[in-house]
C-alpha cells in the first residue's frame, strides 16, 4: 500500500518552498522506488515549521519540519517513510506539539490535517454535518440557535451575528444574499486565509447554512486579490461541492438552493468596509454608503444582505452540528467561543493560535510565541490591525476579550498580532497610520481623505522635533476630528495607532530643537 | 523609449461578451482584460462602457479607484513588496530600500529594459514569514536582501532564455 505523505499548499508553505519540497520528495520516492501517495493538505498554522511534512503511520500521523530541499535524502535514509524519529528534523506527533496541544480549535480543527478540496476527508472529519441538520430546520430555529451560540462578527465590529440573521430573515424580498467579506487587509492577520485554503468547504458549508436561516439563495465571497493560493483552492472546493450537489439546486434532495461564486477585489483596502464591499461587488468604486440604511436590509443591489467575515461563517457548522450551547460554553463575559489569534511579524513561532477568550496578550506572545525572530527584546505588539492600538509592554497583561481591550482604548478587531522589537521606532509607525490612510481612503469623507494627509505632515514635523510641543497638540486634536467626523472606522480608527503609539511610548517622541532652550543645551 | 503598446481587440471584446451579463459585471471584465492584456488598454474603456450601458467616465473612475488596475503596460514581470506592518517588524524598510536601489527604480516604475515594475502591496497574508514578496502568483517568504537579489537575477535570466 502506498504511503500518505502530506505536504501543505496554503501560501505560507508555498512561500518557503512547499512545492520545491514535494517535487523532491516525489522524486526521491521514485528514485527509491517507494510506493508514495502525495496529499497536498493545508498549515496546521505553526508556520515557523512550514514546510512541515507529515507521513501517516498505523501509529498516527508523524511530522517533520521545517524540511528544507537538502533534508530529503537524508530524512528517507533515516526512515521518513516509516515515521522515525531518528532525523534531527522529527517533531513526533504533530497533535502533540505543545503549540497545538495548549489551543482550543474549534474553527481549525481539521486545517492541516484534511487535503482541502475533497468532501470525503472533509465528511469522514464531521463535515457537512451542520449542514444536513440545518436542512431539516425551519429558517428560524437555525437563527435562534445562532443567538444561543452568542457568536459575534469575527470581522472586527462583534456584532451579534444572530441579531443580524434576524434582521434579514424578517425582511421580506424576492432576492436575499449572502455576501461573504473575505478582503482580509489587515496587516498581520491571515486566518481567513488559513480557513480558506486549509479548510474551504466549511465556509462553503457555512455560507449555505446563513443561507437556509435567512432564505436567501445567492451567496458572493467577496476575496482580496492578494490571496492567489486561496483563490485557486476555493474555486477547486466550490466545483467539487457543485459536483457532490452540496451547492446549487435542491441541495442534497432538499428542495432548498444555494448558489455560490468568488468574487475578486482589486487591492483597495477600504473593501473590506462592508458597505464599500457591496459597492465593490456592484462594480462601483469602493465609496462607504452612510448608515443607515443598514445593509442587512438594504444591501447588496439593495436587498437584504447577510455580511459576514470568513471566520463568522466558519464557525456556523461547528454551531449546528455540535448545538449553540457547545459553542456559548467557551469564552468569557460577552465574548463567547474562540478567537483565532494571528502572532505575526517579528516573532520566533509565528502561526495561528485558536484560544477562547480569556487568556492574556502576555500568554499568547510569551508562551506560544516564544519571545522575537530577531532575539531582541520584545518592545511593541500592535493588535488588531492597521487600525489597532500599538501596546507598551505594560498593557499586555489584559485578558484578550472584547470588552478588556476596549476598557484600554484598545481593539482584537480581527485578532491580528504583530510583534516589533525595540529597533522600532514608534513616531515612525504612528507616520505610517496615517501614510497607509492617505493611500487607502475612499475618499468620500474630508476628515479622512485629507486629514491623513495633513496627519502624516504634522508627524514629520513632529519627527524633526520642529515645535514639538504644540504639533503633539495640533494631532491630538487632529485625530479628534478624524475620530467624530468620519464616515467608517478607516478615518475613525486610523487615530488608534497614531495616538497609541505617541501616547504609551513617549520615549520616542524627539526633543524640541527650535525653541531657544534646548538649542542652548545642544 | 517611444512606443505604441498593442493590444488585442478581439481577446478583450471576448472577455466582455463572456462576462457582461453577470450582476455586478465590471470588476470581474475588468479582472477579464488586465489578466488577458497585462493591463486596461484605454481605448478600451468606451467598448466596456457600452456593453454596460455607462458612461465612459463611470469606468474610468472604476478603473482609478482601484490600485490593482494599471491603464499602461508593465514590465514583462510585476514585482510587489509588501510594506504593511508586519513585513516592517522584521526588515521590509530595509528591503524596500534596497531593491529600489538595485532595480534603479521607484515604486510604480519599470525598469527601462522592461523587464520589472515594481510595486508595493499592502499584506499578501504571509504576516508571521515576512518580508513578503509576490511575483505574479507566488508569493515568496522571509526575503532578504540577498534573496531579493537572486529572485531578481533568476527573474531576468529566464527572459533571456526565452528569447
Amino acid at each position: 500500500m502506498a504511503t500518505k505523505i502530506y505536504v501543505p499548499r496554503d501560501t505560507t508553505s508555498l512561500a518557503l518552498g512547499a512545492d520545491e519540497v514535494a517535487a523532491a520528495i516525489q522524486a526521491e520516492a521514485a528514485k527509491r522506488e517507494a510506493n508514495i501517495e502525495l496529499v497536498r493538505n493545508g498549515s496546521r498554522g505553526l508556520f515557523w515549521l512550514e514546510p512541515m511534512v507529515e507521513v501517516e503511520t498505523t501509529n498516527g500521523r508523524v511530522a517533520y519540519g521545517p524540511v528544507e530541499l537538502k533534508d530529503i535524502p537524508a530524512l528517507f535514509d533515516s526512515g521518513l517513510l516509516e515515521g522515525s524519529d531518528r532525523h534531527p528534523k522529527a517533531l513526533g506527533k504533530p497533535e502533540e506539539l505543545p503549540y497545538l496541544q495548549k489551543q482550543q480549535r474549534l474553527t481549525f480543527a481539521r486545517a492541516g490535517i484534511i487535503d482541502p478540496v475533497s468532501l470525503d476527508d472533509y465528511k469522514a472529519h464531521n463535515g457537512f454535518k451542520g449542514l444536513r441538520k440545518s436542512l431539516d430546520l425551519s429558517a428560524q430555529a437555525i437563527v435562534d440557535e445562532v443567538k444561543t451560540s452568542g457568536l459575534r462578527g469575527r470581522g472586527g465590529a462583534a456584532f451579534p451575528t444572530g441579531i443580524k440573521w434576524q434582521t434579514v430573515l424578517d425582511c421580506e424580498a424576492e432576492q436575499k444574499y449572502i455576501v461573504c467579506n473575505a478582503d482580509e487587509g489587515d496587516s498581520g492577520t491571515f486566518a481567513d486565509r488559513l480557513v480558506m485554503e486549509a479548510d474551504p468547504l466549511m465556509l462553503i458549508e457555512g455560507m449555505t447554512i446563513a443561507g437556509l436561516a435567512v432564505g436567501a439563495t445567492q451567496g458572493y465571497i467577496y476575496l482580496r486579490e492578494e490571496y492567489p493560493v486561496a483563490h485557486q483552492i476555493l474555486n477547486e472546493a466550490i466545483d467539487n461541492a457543485y459536483k457532490a450537489n452540496h451547492l446549487g439546486k435542491n441541495i442534497l434532495g432538499s428542495g432548498k438552493h444555494f448558489e455560490l461564486e468568488v468574487r475578486l477585489g482589486a487591492a483597495a483596502y477600504i473593501c473590506g468596509e462592508e458597505t464599500s464591499l457591496l459597492e465593490s461587488l456592484e462594480g462601483k468604486r469602493g465609496l462607504v454608503r452612510a448608515k443607515p440604511p443598514l445593509p442587512a436590509i438594504v444591501g447588496l443591489f439593495g436587498q437584504p444582505t447577510v455580511v459576514n467575515n470568513v471566520l463568522s461563517f466558519a464557525a456556523l457548522p461547528f454551531i449546528m452540528s455540535q448545538g449553540g450551547q457547545a459553542y456559548a460554553d467557551y469564552g468569557m463575559g460577552r465574548s463567547r467561543g474562540t478567537l483565532p489569534f494571528q502572532l505575526a511579524g517579528n516573532i520566533k513561532q509565528g502561526g495561528l493560535v485558536e484560544l477562547a477568550f480569556g487568556a492574556t496578550l502576555r500568554e499568547l506572545v510569551e508562551g506560544f510565541g516564544g519571545g522575537t525572530l530577531s532575539r531582541r527584546p520584545m518592545h511593541a505588539i500592535q493588535i488588531g490591525g492597521p487600525l489597532g492600538a500599538y501596546l507598551s509592554e505594560r498593557l499586555w497583561d489584559t485578558p484578550l476579550d472584547y470588552e478588556a481591550f476596549a476598557a484600554i482604548g484598545a481593539g482584537l478587531g480581527h485578532g491580528g498580532v504583530v510583534v516589533f522589537d525595540d529597533s522600532v521606532d514608534m513616531t515612525e509607525q504612528a507616520r505610517f497610520s496615517m501614510e497607509f490612510c492617505v493611500a487607502e481612503s475612499c475618499g468620500k469623507c474630508t476628515p479622512c481623505r485629507i486629514g491623513s494627509t495633513r496627519g502624516v505632515e504634522v508627524i514629520d514635523r513632529i519627527r524633526a522635533g520642529s515645535n514639538v510641543a504644540t504639533n503633539l497638540e495640533l494631532l491630538n486634536e487632529l485625530c479628534e476630528t478624524m475620530i467624530d467626523g468620519s464616515l467608517c472606522a478607516m478615518g475613525s480608527m486610523t487615530p488608534i495607532p497614531v495616538q497609541s503609539a505617541l501616547k504609551h511610548f513617549p520615549e520616542d517622541i524627539p526633543a524640541d530643537t527650535t525653541s531657544t532652550h534646548n538649542a542652548e543645551v545642544c | 523609449m517611444n512606443h505604441t503598446p498593442s493590444w488585442d481587440s478581439k481577446a478583450v471584446l471576448e472577455v466582455i461578451n463572456d462576462l457582461k451579463h453577470k450582476p455586478g459585471a465590471l470588476l470581474p471584465i475588468l479582472h477579464g482584460i488586465q489578466d488577458s492584456q497585462g493591463y486596461i488598454p484605454p481605448a478600451a474603456v468606451p467598448q466596456i462602457a457600452e456593453a454596460l450601458q455607462q458612461t465612459a467616465a463611470e469606468i474610468h473612475g472604476v478603473i482609478s479607484f482601484y490600485h490593482h488596475f494599471r491603464t499602461n503596460p508593465p514590465g514583462r514581470q510585476v514585482v510587489q513588496i509588501c510594506r504593511a506592518e508586519a513585513c516592517q517588524a522584521v526588515g521590509s524598510r530595509q528591503l524596500e530600500a534596497h531593491a529600489k536601489e538595485q532595480l534603479g527604480i521607484d515604486y510604480h516604475g519599470t525598469t527601462p529594459d522592461q523587464e520589472i515594475t515594481l510595486e508595493p502591496v499592502y499584506c499578501l497574508g504571509n504576516c508571521a514569514c515576512g518580508p513578503s514578496v509576490r511575483v505574479d502568483d507566488h508569493i515568496i517568504g522571509r526575503v532578504t536582501p540577498e534573496k531579493f537579489d537572486a529572485l531578481v537575477e533568476e527573474l531576468t535570466t529566464q527572459a533571456v532564455e526565452v528569447m
